[in-house]
């Protein structure tokens, strides 16, 4: 790609992201409250997106070929576990990254000499 | 009063601070490692400052030039913002000039940090929740550039680092789990995504999940609404 076509490239991304967070502002203008269903969904929305982003970052695992989502369990479950017993977000995320990297960068668990 | 604000928004950054710091340097690696100037991570993150998208986008800038199918790809990947736009509507409404920056600013994170706090009582619940998403962009762009800029100058594997994304949302995903007995949402959000990745593959599940994620949550209405109830009675 040319600099013109890379600038491009990122104004259409600019807009299209603009656009997804604005979207719902234009939709219910003004000082007027939204319908009460729409303010259910405010509610839980939020926790069902969570759960769709974690899905999300899974999205290309495999269970079926090498390595079988095995450094994603692992890393998964170390974070959850981790997380729960102590609450610190350096620990879970650094250390959760950190162990995930390792395995990634040294081909666990077939690396492993058995 | 501004002052005050920012300083009682900066210790609710703090998490955000790690995970886009993280994010945003395996980012600048990520781009810089495709040939890219270092500033060019700098420039996405002020003006995008979408994590995922920025991620997909260095797909796209290495691929042929295609802005329809960018857009597209863009709407798609950032479909999850128009939830967080819908709960946001009522808190953003008194913001006036702030609201513009509200809009473009609320990123996955900065939305997860809105919906765990409410502003403390003795300070400007505007000034606070601006500060909120401008101290996370500034993290962003730090990071992104840092990234960027020490990939130039030291050499290391930064294969697997995209993980950090991951742990902070099941992070965030925890908190709220700890937060309410109220699980259905959450599982309703991840078994959608879950079914839709089966029947639509993992490249295009988003719009399905979504649909399908309002669909059931309208459908179970009542007995979501009445265990809320519960809780708070």
């Amino acid at each position: 790609m040319s600099t013109l076509e890379i600038s491009l490239t990122i104004a259409v991304i600019v807009a299209g992201t603009i656009f997804t967070r604005a979207f719902p502002f234009i939709l219910f203008p003004g000082k007027k409250e939204p319908p009460p269903f729409i303010t259910y969904l405010g509610v839980v929305l939020p926790m069902a997106a969570i759960g769709m982003l974690v899905v999300y970052c899974f999205r290309h695992v495999t269970f079926v070929s090498r390595p079988y989502a095995i450094p994603e369990v692992i890393g998964f479950l170390f974070v959850v576990l981790i997380h729960r017993w102590r609450h610190n977000l350096f620990l879970s995320i650094g250390g959760g990254t950190i162990l995930y990297m390792a395995m990634i960068q040294s081909g666990f668990p077939f690396s492993l000499p058995f | 009063m501004k002052r005050k604000a920012l300083r009682a928004a900066f210790p609710y950054t703090l998490p955000v601070m790690i995970g886009y710091i993280f994010l945003g340097i395996g980012f600048g690696i990520l781009l810089t490692s495709k040939g890219f100037a270092w500033w060019w991570a700098t420039i996405m993150a002020v003006f995008i400052f979408a994590g995922s998208m920025q991620f997909v986008a260095v797909d796209l800038l290495v691929s042929a030039f295609n802005p329809l199918s960018t857009f597209i790809l863009t709407l798609t990947v950032n479909a999850r913002h128009l939830f967080y736009g819908f709960s946001m509507l009522s808190r953003f409404q008194s913001m006036g000039k702030k609201k513009p920056y509200m809009i473009f600013a609320l990123t996955d994170e900065t939305y997860s940090v809105f919906c765990g706090v409410d502003a403390p009582a003795d300070v400007n619940a505007d000034w606070f929740y601006f500060f909120i998403a401008l101290l996370d962009q500034v993290y962003w762009v730090l990071g992104c550039t840092l990234g960027a800029l020490g990939a130039s100058i030291i050499q290391f594997n930064s294969a697997g680092i995209d993980f950090v994304m991951t742990a902070l949302f099941i992070v965030i995903m925890i908190e709220q789990w700890e937060k309410t007995r109220n699980h259905l949402p959450v599982l309703i959000g991840i078994i959608t995504s879950i079914l839709s990745i089966l029947v639509f593959g993992a490249d295009k599940f988003i719009i399905p999940a979504m649909i399908g994620i309002i669909l059931l949550l309208s459908l179970f209405r009542r007995p979501i609404e009445q265990r809320n109830l519960n809780e708070h009675a």
